[in-house]
């Protein structure tokens, strides 16, 4: 029984994976920690590191391409932005033997944004998979790392959460071995100089109809035909699951092309298009495939799916919802009683952003006009004691509290974790003291990534020495300790560097509490 | 067979831990399975959920559709309220009935409980009382009290707590496994 994030793990071992360089992000973290955790990749010698950013992740990916051997890199959806840079222009370089595994939140069960990785792989111009369930999830690892050997190219291999999150059996393949330290076969390919770059560009055009042809050829995607042929269905990944659970005979009576491979594959959907007179788009994330056959005009058959709402375009897919598309009852006898309230999730008890935020609070509140910009991690839910008033992206606390300090906000106050401070705070951090910004940073730091479960934080034991080495005066940074006993001192703290007239950092220093408690088990 | 169980509670509180002791007696029997987990920020302190689907069919979708659950099994009884539109109408509520209140807008208990008594079938009492007599985990007299329901006969369910337990001893197994019975008589008596 595996998750279908520890499914991929398991099969990146068993196909001959070197090295996996990632950073959590849910729902994507529990691949890289089982390879982390796992004995048998130990001992075959297998690199499993968390790195500072997606960015310094996929960069070390295609730092393991050049040398010939298997590399994966993990993340959410939005660490696809991060590395953005690297990942268009692997695609250039045409990178054998990296899968990007890319974790999808579709609802946004944990993520402030529901993008779909698929128009990034789209753009890329690389093949693309997305398993429609636990096997799949496992034996497409192997068939990605042979696809991006055999085309010269990386794949962008997709999830959603539900299927990250989701458990089922798996059965595994021989393990296969490593590939041995290469020279790469052309190597002005990874010198992406213009003149290098245009030949690249040109050959990644011309690779695009072999990416069709795996598509068309490779197995994964099928066409299965049905008596019904007013509907025709396109499934993408695990909403395949989600038609199937209404005919729990299994057996759709519409005719039904299943992808999990991209590019579409091309013959099947022109067979579906003519044999039927509607379509029908199902996918678990926005409407990418909708959008390439509907097309611009919307001339010809009708396509129906999230474009037109005959499925809702936000949010999951779900059974419930197919039953609907296709004129299906969905039978609920029982309603949530109105005296059912909601119970959000907050910060832990004991937990030491709570008296870090208690101590900010107690400050705020002499200054009008003051704003507090907050970032992602656990500490975002100090949005519920009032103690935030923005979260937008990671790192995004100190730059723009230096944008806000720079036209008249004050005070301006970042509050930042030390995980994502060395996810990307630090150049946030230079600019502020390169531009001598009015500022307060405050970098919580609890010893750990918390929000993901608690992995090791890149800036762990440094973050002092960083901030002087970027330039902040070291008599305004400020080492505070987080306890309801020190609320008075910290209040002081907080407000003497809030009326400096400079960069000020203050470091509110406790061990996550969950942390802690999974120590002393031990 | 088929069994849909909405496993529901207050993150941190390990009901989701039971799935696998039902998992692992489900797997024994040579059934199909999928379970479903919520990770990540869900996770703190808020409403939690999982979805553990047995059947010796295909199983196909992760998450049990609305109206299909056989059983609702809840740490917290306004959580299992919550999830009621996944019951079918036959599916039985199964509730420890003694509140986490870590809301300050938490309903009066005598509503919830007048809503968890409009139902049909449900198993609602104090799991928590009975795990501190026995200093067991109130799960595993939850669990017990989901066996009458659950398809899957107590020996199944016992060997699968010694399985599970078993590295930490016979004693843990023998506690968990009254913890169990204590549950069973609960929902029999």
């Amino acid at each position: 029984m595996l998750l279908g994030d520890e499914a991929i793990a398991q099969g990146f071992i068993d196909a001959g994976g070197s090295a996996i360089n990632s950073y959590p992000g849910t729902p994507s973290t529990q691949i890289t920690e089982y390879v982390i955790n796992s004995k048998q990749a130990k001992e075959l010698g297998v690199i499993a590191n968390w790195c500072a950013n997606e960015k310094t992740a996929l960069e070390a990916s295609i730092g393991v391409a050049y040398a010939g051997k298997r590399a994966m890199t993990c993340m959410k959806h939005v660490g696809l932005n991060v590395c953005g840079d690297p990942f268009m222009n692997a695609a250039i370089i045409g990178t054998k033997g990296v899968l990007v595994v890319v974790a999808d939140d579709p609802s946004m069960f944990s993520s402030q944004d529901e993008q779909d990785s698929r128009f990034y792989g789209h753009w890329a111009m690389i093949p693309m998979l997305e398993p429609s369930n636990q096997q799949e999830a496992y034996d497409m690892v192997h068939y990605g790392y042979d696809l991006s050997e055999k085309l010269g190219t990386p794949v962008l291999y997709r999830i959603p959460t539900r299927l990250a999150h989701s458990r089922a059996g798996v059965v595994r393949k021989p393990v296969r071995p490593q590939n041995e330290l290469t020279e790469p076969a052309d190597a002005k390919s990874f010198v992406l100089l213009p003149a290098n770059a245009k030949r690249l560009y040109r050959d990644l055009i011309d690779k695009q109809p072999a990416f069709t042809e795996a598509s068309e050829t490779s197995g994964f995607n099928k066409y299965f035909d049905g008596p019904k042929k007013n509907i025709g269905i396109i499934t993408t990944g695990i909403a395949y699951n989600y038609l199937m659970e209404n005919f729990p005979d299994g057996k759709c009576p519409y005719p039904v092309v299943k992808v999990t491979q991209y590019p579409l594959p091309y013959d099947m959907i022109n067979k579906l298009y003519d044999e039927c007179d509607e379509i029908l788009v199902l996918e678990d994330g926005q409407p990418f495939v909708e959008e390439h056959i509907k097309g611009f005009l919307g001339k010809g058959k009708n396509v129906m799916g999230r474009l037109d709402e005959t499925i809702r375009r936000d949010g999951e897919l779900n059974a419930e919802k197919v039953a609907k598309a296709l004129g299906m009852d969905v039978p609920v006898m029982f309603k949530v009683p109105e005296v059912v309230t909601n119970r959000p999730p907050a910060l832990c008890q004991g937990c030491p952003h709570v008296d870090s935020y208690t101590a900010l609070n107690a400050v705020m509140a002499k200054y009008k006009g003051g704003k507090v910009f907050g970032d992602i991690g656990c500490y975002t839910l100090g949005f519920n004691m009032g103690a935030i008033n923005t979260t937008v992206c990671m790192g995004a606390s100190i730059t723009m509290a230096k944008g806000a300090a720079e036209v008249g906000i004050f005070p301006s106050v970042a509050v930042i974790g030390d995980g994502t401070f060395g996810h990307s705070g630090l150049t946030g951090l230079m600019d502020c003291v390169n531009e001598k910004a009015n500022v307060v940073v405050m970098i919580l730091d609890n010893d750990i990534t918390a929000m993901t479960g608690g992995q090791p934080s890149s800036a762990h034991n440094k973050i002092r020495r960083i901030c002087e080495g970027l330039g902040v005066e070291p008599e305004h940074i400020r080492d505070i300790i987080p306890l309801p006993k020190n609320h008075e001192e910290n209040v002081k703290v907080i407000e003497e560097e809030v009326n400096y007239n400079g960069v000020s950092v203050i470091i509110p220093h406790r061990t996550c509490i969950v942390e802690l408690k999974k120590h002393m088990k031990k | 067979m088929k069994k849909d169980i909405v496993l529901c509670g207050v993150g941190g509180d390990g009901i989701v831990s039971v799935a696998k002791i039902i998992s692992d007696a489900a797997l024994n029997m040579g059934m199909n399975l999928k379970q479903s987990e919520i990770h990540g920020m869900s996770q703190r302190g808020g409403s939690v959920f999982s979805h553990l689907r047995i059947s010796d069919n295909e199983i196909f979708a992760d998450v049990i559709p609305e109206g299909q659950a056989d059983i609702i099994l809840s740490s917290e009884p306004m959580e299992a309220l919550r999830y009621l539109p996944w019951l079918n109408k036959e599916g039985w509520v199964i509730t420890n009935n003694d509140p986490f209140i870590n809301i300050s807008n938490y309903p009066d208990m005598e509503k919830v409980n007048a809503e968890l008594g409009k139902l049909e079938h449900v198993v609602s009492f104090n799991a928590n009382e009975i795990a501190k007599q026995l200093k067991a985990r109130s799960n595993m007299v939850l669990l017990g009290a989901t066996v009458p329901y659950l398809g899957i006969s107590m020996e199944k369910v016992e060997e699968a707590i010694a399985h599970i337990f078993g590295k930490k001893g016979q004693e843990v197994v023998d506690l968990n496994v009254q913890a169990v019975h204590a549950g069973y008589a609960q929902a029999t008596k």
